[in-house]
């Protein structure tokens, strides 16, 4: 199955991107495609390179990071969600990726299933 | 992703779903910014207010005193972009004391099974 995955809450507060994190990699797993991950609304913080979590916690843009480059999936936070929040290019992390909310719309023409994470 | 995109002739069924009062939080706004984006991608668009969502266009709102922006009277817009398929479930409306007249458009009234199977319908769908 094609799955575009949408992501509209923001790290650590709440169990959502941990979620999506673990979706994705277990859909990857059982060979479904992941066409995009679209990081939405306070979804936008999981994509800084400037978070530190405790050293014996997970990292979740790290965790992210690695699954972007790892796997070649494309990860979109969307630009007028990240401008409110104080997000550009120059804090995004590897395999993150600043894009329109068209980019949303593409993917629910394209996906066999959008899934959201929310919290 | 484009190119793909290309080959796909057939419409697909999208749904936009308001189910959150305006205002107190950013869902209904960005529900609002999801239908004009998709207006401009030629589907198959649905639009459907539920719960307190049908406040998101109650006529005559006045945010002035919150210092949020009053973007309720932007779903006029909708027509502008060809959007048809507006809906607004009965229950909903006559639970919050609202009439066709009390609204910024004119979304066509619907019963919760309709809904039901419009959700089932489409290929993908966003709720606000």
């Amino acid at each position: 199955m094609k799955f575009g995955i949408m992501i509209t809450e923001g790290p650590y507060q709440h169990e959502a991107s941990d979620s999506a994190y673990q979706f994705t990699k277990a859909a990857l797993a059982k060979g479904h495609e992941i066409l995009r991950v679209f990081f939405y609304q306070d979804g936008v913080l999981n994509s800084t390179k400037l978070m530190e979590p405790q050293a014996d916690d997970r990292h979740i843009q790290k965790q992210w990071s690695a699954l972007a480059t790892e796997n070649g999936i494309e990860f979109i936070v969307c630009v007028a969600a990240a401008k409110r929040r104080g997000i550009n290019d120059t804090v995004t992390a590897d395999g993150f990726k600043i894009g329109g909310l068209g980019m949303l719309t593409e993917l629910a023409i394209e996906a066999d299933r959008v899934v959201e994470f929310r919290a | 992703m484009n190119e793909e995109m290309e080959e796909n002739e057939e419409m697909a069924k999208l749904m936009i779903v308001f189910r959150t009062a305006p205002y107190g939080s950013i869902y209904a706004f960005e529900g609002l910014e999801n239908v004009l984006i998709m207006a401009a991608y030629d589907q198959d668009i649905s639009v459907l207010f539920v719960d307190d969502g049908v406040y998101a266009i109650k006529k005559g709102m006045d945010t002035t005193a919150t210092g949020i922006k009053n973007f309720s009277p932007t779903f006029r817009a909708m027509e502008a972009y060809d959007i048809e398929k507006v809906f607004i479930d009965r229950t909903s409306m006559e639970e919050r004391g609202l009439k066709l007249e009390d609204l910024v458009v004119e979304p066509e009234v619907v019963e919760a099974e309709a809904v039901e199977k419009m959700m089932e319908e489409q290929k993908n769908f966003f709720m606000f």
